[in-house]
């Protein structure tokens, strides 16, 4: 009878915590952990991302896509505080349905998504108006728009990445707060805080393409091998007036180092 | 005026942030440490030496609480002063690192500090030896302390076995400035141990010459 009750979950019930039946990691909630990175070069721009989601100790998705486009040639890196909920995620919304009564607060990942939504939709619009294609920075600025008038409610950090004729290559960093500043390499997510000392020590001004795209593999691969949120594949992409080339390094093929 | 509690880091637990590091090498060890002690936002003390020595040979490297990491290593000099008198000879490095490990597995709950020991004998030659939460591991190197973080990446990519004692010495100044001008609760200057069969050196770099990188 129990264990029936709480198989069909009503809503305004919880599923009781004592049933076996049902794994520890559906109660948790989900979160992309993360490592994202963008590295300006002469000509355009590359960005990174791992791509592991976690719910709990499960890996909900071993092969997410964190690189989220929002135009042509405008990008945006979510970088998600691990306060993210089910909401976010369609397919979870389907499937524990109950869970969404329980009156979540909306966590990062729901928030970078309906920022990104927003965000493209004005873009899409400005571009037509203006009858070609949008700047990098406008973008920036309509993300940090939305974060900073919202910055009590939110809780999101954004690396915005791309393309345009006017300055080449740029990458500017939303973080929470609502502060824009561009920076020509930036990383974000929980796996960034072991790969600062790397990036500091290997970035130099005037790197080639086929260099950012090794430094950037190279960099998410140690992020990975350390932070237990991060992991999976590494997928890039390189931006510029071509076009956006992409790739996914896997697993056997990351970059190794002595000592893992 | 009652009620009026004062500075915050009068109240603040005094604790030494940190960024550590030991390497070892063919022939000894390399230890590298900051200078900073911070209570809350507060800098108590700017050139605080954080690498300990527990015999002539053997140092460690002090991370977490100020006054637990200190009481710490007095207690294991005394300890280990006993012993080699009772030996009548040198101790072992891991010796050094099993006195440490012993005490912070006891009290784990009630110390916050973690140790890295690292020294040279004669049986083993240099040894580093990592005591976190209890454990007694040995490394080819090992990292501590709230700077580490940042710089788990940079050490994964740039260690390569079979260092020279001057690459090691120059791999820990990296290191420590990478660390040091990323976390609010390391700088100041570096000292570095250098330890080998031969003597026991201690050098210290000052801030302005410490190797810089990229800065955005």
């Amino acid at each position: 009878m129990a264990a029936a009750a709480s198989m069909m979950p009503n809503f305004g019930q919880q599923i009781s915590s004592k049933n076996d039946l049902v794994p520890d990691w559906t109660r948790q909630e989900v979160s992309t952990g993360t490592t994202i990175m963008a590295v300006e070069y002469d000509g355009g721009v590359v960005i990174g991302a791992d791509s592991r989601t976690t719910t709990g100790a499960y890996i909900a998705n071993r092969v997410t896509d964190k690189l989220t486009p929002i135009h042509d040639r405008i990008f945006c890196c979510r970088s998600v505080h691990p306060t993210l909920t089910l909401w976010a995620d369609p397919v979870c919304r389907g499937a524990w349905p109950h869970l969404l009564c329980g009156g979540f607060r909306s966590g990062s990942a729901a928030d970078t998504q309906a920022i990104a939504d927003v965000v493209a939709y004005q873009l899409g619009f400005h571009s037509i108006e203006l009858d070609e294609p949008p700047l990098v920075e406008t973008a920036a600025n309509l993300f940090r728009a939305s974060c900073y008038r919202y910055r009590e409610e939110l809780m999101a950090g954004i690396l915005v990445a791309g393309w345009d004729r006017r300055k080449g290559g740029q990458v500017y960093c939303v973080p929470i707060g609502g502060m824009l500043v561009r920076q020509p390499v930036s990383v974000g997510g929980s796996g960034s805080t072991y790969i600062y000392g790397f990036m500091d020590s290997n970035y130099k001004p005037g790197l080639s393409k086929d260099q950012c795209l090794e430094l950037t593999a190279a960099a998410l691969s140690l992020a990975m091998e350390r932070d237990g949120s991060s992991g999976g594949v590494v997928r890039l992409a390189s931006i510029s007036e071509e076009g956006v080339e992409r790739r996914v390094i896997l697993g056997n093929q990351l970059p190794k180092f002595s000592t893992h | 005026m009652l009620g009026e509690t004062g500075p915050e880091w009068l109240s603040e637990e005094v604790k030494t942030g940190t960024t550590i590091i030991a390497i070892e090498y063919n022939g000894g060890v390399v230890l590298g440490s900051d200078s900073r002690v911070s209570a809350g936002a507060s800098v108590v003390n700017r050139v605080m030496n954080k690498l300990s020595p527990l015999h002539d040979k053997i140092y460690c490297a002090l991370s977490g609480s100020a006054a637990d990491a200190q009481t710490i290593a007095e207690i294991v000099n005394y300890q280990l002063d006993v012993h080699s008198i009772e030996i009548g000879e040198d101790p072992q490095v891991r010796s050094a690192a099993t006195l440490v490990r012993n005490i912070s597995y006891k009290y784990k709950e009630e110390l916050s500090a973690h140790l890295i020991v690292a020294g040279w004998d004669r049986r083993e030659g240099g040894q580093v030896f990592a005591t976190l939460n209890g454990l007694l591991t040995r490394q080819p190197f090992a990292v501590g302390g709230s700077g580490s973080s940042y710089v788990y990446g940079f050490v994964d990519a740039e260690y390569r076995k079979g260092m020279s004692k001057e690459e090691c010495q120059q791999f820990v100044a990296n290191t420590l400035s990478l660390a040091m001008s990323r976390d609010g609760s390391s700088g100041g200057v570096a000292y570095i141990v250098t330890i080998d069969e031969q003597s026991t050196e201690e050098k210290v770099i000052l801030g302005n010459d410490l190797p810089t990188f990229f800065d955005q």
